[in-house]
């Protein structure tokens, strides 16, 4: 009871001060509004808007129907350049693939003759050259077919393959943009207001005041954990509501609710995790340069941008100890598949269990730290 | 010298104001020259900003300065005085760089005045030689005691042979012996150099007899100026204390009464606090050396000694906040440790810093412990008000702390540590920095606790006065007790008139370190200083400044780890990690037709290494709940009738179900589906005819350029150099400026002649030293590890780098100039820098496919032209024909990110 009654009371005194900093503050709403929504945006992870150049050297009927097969939005319209212009135009980046359709196209896929198309491909551009180039290669082949069967009467393929994407019918890439930023920003928030909280405690000493208190540590490390998840909470629903629900537009299938809970276990795990660093880190400093690797980490490896079964499988497992890794799989399901708790609880209870490490890590460090300041 | 009967600086109207509170109302005075001028009064009247405006480190807001025989705001004046006036701030050591030893103190002030390695070589031997520092000249100014800290802040300042010294409280917190040794230091130097004008602030009335005017201030007036005998003849006073009280207006003076410590009636019980040979070493540092004491219930016990002496590690050791190395104490008859939260529970403390919540108001911080003592409910209010009452601060219940003059805050303090009633009390130097009648004030409620409540109080303090008033006292020096016992005793023992000179004769008999020193004077050999016009940019300043950081960051090895191990963790974490390469898509069947057909399909799906087979799935209801649970991602349905619709040519459908979740993913697995099958199909129709049978009338070559193997490996790790070579440095840096800003070390730019840029780049320096290193290591390990070869060119690559880590730097600097807290520094740094080098730059998706304001926001951030470079370097096999308009556009992020940091950094405090 008195353990709670602290927990609170010092918690609200933490909030207050948060509410006190405007400078803070303002970082806050930039994170959870502008950020987003550049962002989400702005980046398209499915074809859309790809650089394309065509260099005809048929300048057939055919080979004018196929340039003209590139539509908005997935591509720019296609540039038609000359041979000679290909390899700088790839060097300086301006176009991610190139055709060459050779002479005497048309004329070799009427008789039959099986011509080559080359498709130039800048593979540096990895998150679009692999899809860019089945995507081309496919509506080439449907173009070809297209062309073919109205000159001959030949019928198309033998199988008609229906792809079909649940949950994100389009596959707008902006969908899952929005909420993984969420997710970066909200890590990025609650490692460095946790940390950086009791490291100020420490410079400014306010701890040892507490300390001379009858108040546990970890009344203080969970007062700071409640009072800084609640306002970043607060902060990151509010955003999904108006930013990604009101301004991008997009709709959310699941609870709200359950997501805000999640986040709130998530939160705990991630504060947790930024306590637990600034027991390593003692002056802001090294606590800057610590955080960094740890929320790069969090926030490129976690499944939030790559998917986590592409990666070694040593790497997968290393990743487990990461909250991001479950919360990311969580609110996956719950916001874009409409799971409920009944199907997500185990990653819920991996983000707590990993918290409540930290978080013991952190209580056991926490006076061997303070002896260390002098 | 032709100013000799001249003013050295006057102030005319003067008034100065910090958001509400006035620190100086309408002052004009005239500081004669060649003369030794004190400016005396309690804390908070406005005496360091009277100094701080004299200097010019401080932006005049009303008023004329004139100082030197011109205006202080007048910035062509101030750029030709700052190597005639030295200015010492407040605070032991504040200007000082901890980690840097004595002599690279002094070395790096010389280098700022632009001396040559002779002259400075020859001053520095002679400042340390004459104030008794040579034998310490190795050691880090941090672990100098008070005394010292602040003889070599002087050294520093004097390193130019100013005209005029400012001297900002400089004794305040220092042992009585290295107090007077300081002041006769002073005195020498005048004696050499008799033109020199010495403006001071002091706290100390006893000092101010020294000096030949004083200026007395209050509530940032002035009271009252002359001589030391004028001030006394006029009040009718015998002593400058009694002096300044008589001079302080009626309603300042109220409720002053002397205090007298009436006697204490025998206590019965167990001894408050005993501590034998307590012992506190931090690595070989010996802070608190064997202290032993007894202190009885109900005493007032002192603790008495200099900054830095062990007092207050000795408290916080008794307080439970460190663990003693070595040695034993009990706590009202309990050993240490045993029951800590009931014995917290009896005892109150009050550190030395203002400990409470500034964000807070007064009330509310009462509040506040009272439900953190958890007093009972109905109690809570009435103890409040009480203590209101009782502290005088019905007044300022509802305003904030930091609004509050000093002693205020101090009396909010105490009414804080004695709320929950505790047995016993420990102040840490509770009165430091407080007026006169504040701190006797201060004192009433003392020893009414101790008489009318048998309170026990264990109190630290540098003042003499308030010693006297104590029951016993201990004195402390370099972590020991030097003589313990009732202070009447102690100054018999000694023979001595006062306890300061029985103090300084303890201390003298300790041996006290660097107090023996012979102080023969040459300091100042006369006529010899060089002009120093500031003149344009010079190398040599930014040189000092840039030696100076990167002694501080190789004195930091932590700091140096993290930033150099750092990027190699993360650029293997990452290089491996990033993939584009989607492999083992979770996939399940669901097939109705169960044909050869179709099973024929399902085996080509799962010989491919890019699908991860699932158990099959029974019916639509399950695809549904596994695709939601995240199990699978792709689900394949095959309808019934498929094969027999293939084979009659009625082309029957296949159904291929991705989850969209996660996009990129989503887009992958549709080509895979679709290649798988079209290679099917190419398959089935070789068989039939016995020959391979295209099923399209023309092939797609895809030619993958500048990354054959298409591997993420090669195409990610050019990305995660840039990013590293951005984040890092840029983190590095912004702190930089910030930090000094915190600690105080920034009235070293403020006070010397020199360019906000030489400050600027001098800091940069050491920062692209560490980011190159990084960067070197950085590519050795992307072309082993990795096995990326450079087809571009070398000499494209490192010129990229050097002006990127300059621009990463450049900007940390701009943040680090525009925030104010080190929080919001690495905050800022973090999320502005991070999302448009991810996001906007290439490194993870393509430029020209970007839209709109991320676009904009690529195009305006140094990240984008770098990954150009590198990538270019490493994939594309560029050189710098083709690249060098990514070189210009990084040197002018450079210029820009200088141009707007030295626009946000100030030349003057506010």
């Amino acid at each position: 009871m008195r353990w709670i009654s602290n927990i609170y009371r010092l918690g609200v005194k933490e909030i207050y001060s948060l509410l006190r900093d405007p400078v803070l503050m303002g970082l806050i709403l930039y994170t959870f509004t502008f950020a987003i929504y550049t962002v989400a945006n702005g980046v398209k992870t499915e074809l859309n808007n790809a650089s394309i150049a065509i260099v005809d050297e048929d300048r057939s009927v055919l080979s004018s129907q196929l340039i003209a097969a590139f539509l908005p939005p997935y591509f720019k319209a296609p540039e038609v350049i000359e041979l000679s212009e290909l390899d700088p135009g790839m060097d300086k980046g301006r176009y991610t693939f190139v055709l060459d359709i050779p002479p005497r196209f048309e004329a070799d896929v009427l008789a039959g003759r099986y011509p080559a198309i080359q498709l130039n491909v800048d593979a540096t551009a990895m998150a679009i050259a692999g899809n860019g180039t089945h995507y081309i290669a496919s509506i080439l082949n449907a173009e070809l077919l297209a062309y073919v069967s109205r000159s001959s009467g030949d019928a198309a393929l033998p199988v008609d393959l229906r792809v079909r994407a649940k949950f994100n019918p389009n596959l707008d890439s902006t969908w899952f943009m929005a909420v993984m930023q969420i997710i970066n920003n909200l890590t990025i928030l609650a490692i460095v207001l946790g940390g950086a909280a009791v490291i100020r405690e420490r410079e400014h000493g306010t701890l040892e005041h507490l300390l001379v208190m009858p108040v546990t540590v970890s009344e203080i490390l969970l007062a700071k954990i409640w009072a800084n998840g609640l306002v970043i909470v607060m902060a990151a629903i509010l955003s999904l509501q108006v930013v990604v629900q009101g301004l991008l537009g997009i709709p959310i299938s699941g609870s709200v609710t359950l997501f805000a809970l999640g986040a709130a276990v998530y939160l705990f795990a991630v504060t947790s995790m930024g306590i637990t660093l600034s027991s390593v880190a003692t002056t802001m400093p090294q606590f800057g340069l610590l955080s960094i690797p740890v929320f790069v980490v969090m926030n490129l490896l976690s499944g939030g941008i790559t998917p986590l079964e592409s990666m070694p499988p040593a790497l997968q497992k290393a990743v487990q100890v990461l909250p991001s890794t479950h919360f990311i799989q969580f609110a996956q399901a719950v916001l874009y598949r409409g799971a409920g708790i009944g199907i997500v609880w185990p990653h819920l209870l991996a983000t707590a269990a990993i918290g409540m490490a930290f978080l013991a890590f952190a209580l056991v460090r926490f006076r061997a730290t303070l002896a260390a300041v002098h | 010298m032709t100013d000799l009967n001249d003013a050295v600086a006057s102030l005319d109207g003067v008034c100065h104001r910090y958001q509400s509170i006035i620190a100086l109302d309408n002052v004009s005075l005239t500081i004669p020259s060649a003369r030794m001028v004190g400016v005396v009064g309690p804390d908070g009247v406005g005496k360091s900003t009277l100094l701080g405006l004299m200097a010019g480190v401080r932006r005049l807001q009303v008023g004329k300065v004139t100082a030197l025989g011109g205006r202080m705001d007048d910035a062509q004046h101030r750029a030709a005085t700052y190597a005639r006036i030295a200015y010492m701030p407040q605070g032991l050591g504040r200007n000082l760089y901890h980690t840097l030893s004595v002599r690279e103190n002094v070395d790096f002030f010389a280098r700022l005045y632009g001396q040559s390695s002779t002259e400075r070589a020859a001053r520095i031997t002679m400042l340390l030689r004459s104030t008794g520092l040579e034998a310490f000249a190795d050691r880090p100014a941090g672990k100098l005691s008070g005394g010292m800290k602040q003889k070599l802040a002087l050294c520093c300042a004097l390193i130019h042979d100013p005209d005029l010294l400012i001297l900002d409280e400089p004794t305040t917190g220092v042992d009585p012996l290295s107090r007077q040794q300081f002041w006769q230091l002073i005195e020498r130097i005048r004696e050499r150099r008799p033109t020199m004008s010495v403006i001071t602030a002091t706290a100390y009335m006893s000092e101010a007899e020294r000096f030949d005017q004083l200026i007395a201030m209050n509530a940032g007036r002035v009271l009252a100026e002359g001589t030391p005998e004028a001030l006394k003849l006029h009040t009718a006073t015998d002593t400058l204390e009694a002096a300044f009280i008589a001079l302080l207006p009626e309603k300042d003076r109220q409720g002053h009464r002397s205090i007298s410590l009436p006697p204490r009636g025998a206590q019965a019980g167990p001894p408050a606090i005993e501590a034998q040979g307590l012992t506190m070493r931090f690595g070989d540092f010996t802070a608190v050396d064997h202290v032993s004491f007894c202190i009885e219930s109900g005493e007032i016990f002192g603790f008495l000694g200099s900054n830095g002496c062990g007092k207050t590690t000795t408290m916080k050791m008794l307080t439970g906040l460190l663990t003693a190395s070595e040695g034993s104490a009990r706590l009202m008859g309990k050993p240490l440790g045993t029951d800590a939260m009931a014995t917290r529970r009896r005892v109150g403390y009050m550190s030395q810093s203002f400990s409470l919540y500034s964000e807070l108001s007064v009330r509310r911080n009462l509040v506040l412990h009272a439900d953190l003592f958890h007093l009972p409910k109905a109690r809570r209010g009435p103890r409040v008000a009480e203590l209101i009452e009782r502290f005088d601060l019905g007044a300022v219940a509802e305003s904030t702390p930091d609004s509050l003059p000093l002693g205020v805050r101090q009396r909010l303090q105490l009414a804080v540590a004695v709320l929950h009633a505790p047995e016993l009390l420990i102040l840490d130097e509770p009165t430091s920095g407080v007026d006169p009648v504040a701190r006797d004030a201060f004192w009433a409620l003392l020893i009414e606790l101790s008489r009318k409540d048998g309170v026990t109080i264990f109190i630290s303090t540098h003042f003499m006065n308030e010693a006297e008033r104590c029951d016993r006292i201990s004195l402390m020096h370099a972590g020991k007790v030097l003589a313990q016992g009732e202070p009447d005793a102690l100054r018999r023992q000694r023979d001595a008139q006062t306890l300061e000179g029985a103090f300084i004769s303890y201390l003298q008999e300790a041996g006290a370190e660097g107090a023996a020193g012979p102080v023969s004077l040459d300091v100042g050999t006369g006529g010899s200083r060089a002009e120093c016009p500031m003149g344009w940019l010079s190398v040599s300043r930014i040189w000092a400044f840039a030696r100076r950081e990167a002694m501080e960051v190789l004195r930091d090895p932590i700091r140096l780890v993290f930033a150099l191990f750092g990027p190699i963790v993360l650029m293997v974490a990452m290089g491996y990690g990033i993939t584009f390469d989607v492999e083992n898509l979770s996939y399940a069947a669901l097939d109705q037709d169960q044909s050869q057909e179709s099973r024929m399909f399902l085996e080509a799906m799962t010989s491919s290494r890019y699908f991860d087979e699932q158990p099959a799935l029974a019916d639509f209801d399950e695809l549904d709940r596994r695709m939601k649970a995240g199990d699978i991602s792709l689900a394949v349905v095959i309808p019934p009738d498929y094969g027999r619709d293939l084979l009659s040519g009625r082309v029957p459908q296949i159904g291929a179900w991705l989850d969209g979740s996660n996009t990129t993913r989503a887009e992958t697995g549709r080509g895979y589906v679709q290649g798988v099958l079209a290679t099917h199909l190419a398959d089935l129709a070789g068989r039939e005819g016995g020959e391979v049978v295209d099923s399209y009338p023309a092939s797609v070559e895809p030619r993958l350029r500048y990354n054959q193997a298409f591997l993420s490996q090669h195409a990610i790790p050019p990305g995660v150099l840039m990013m590293l070579l951005i984040m890092i440095p840029a983190m590095l840096t912004a702190l930089s400026v910030v930090r000094e800003k915190e600690m105080g070390s920034i009235l070293n730019l403020y006070a010397a002649p020199v360019h906000k840029i030489e400050f600027l780049l001098g800091k940069q320096l050491p920062y692209i030293g560490v980011a190159m290193v990084s960067f070197v290591s950085l590519v050795v390990l992307m072309m082993s590890l990795f096995g990326l070869g450079m087809p571009g060119s070398l000499a494209a690559l490192v010129s990229g780098a050097v002006l990127f880590t300059t621009a990463a730097t450049a900007f940390g600097l701009v943040v680090s100039t525009f925030v104010r807290s080190q929080i919001a520094a690495i905050f800022a740094t973090a999320i502005i820098v991070m999302i448009p080098t991810i996001n906007f730059s290439g490194m993870m998706y393509p430029v020209s496919t970007l839209e709109g304001g991320a676009s904009l926001i690529g195009k305006a951030f140094p990240a984008l032209y770098f990954q150009q470079i590198s990538a270019g370097v490493f994939n594309k096999g560029l050189d710098l024909r083709v690249l060098y308009p990514n070189h210009l556009l990084l040197g002018g992020f450079c210029v820009l990110f200088w141009v707007v940091a030295s626009a946000l950094l100030r030349k003057q405090e506010l």
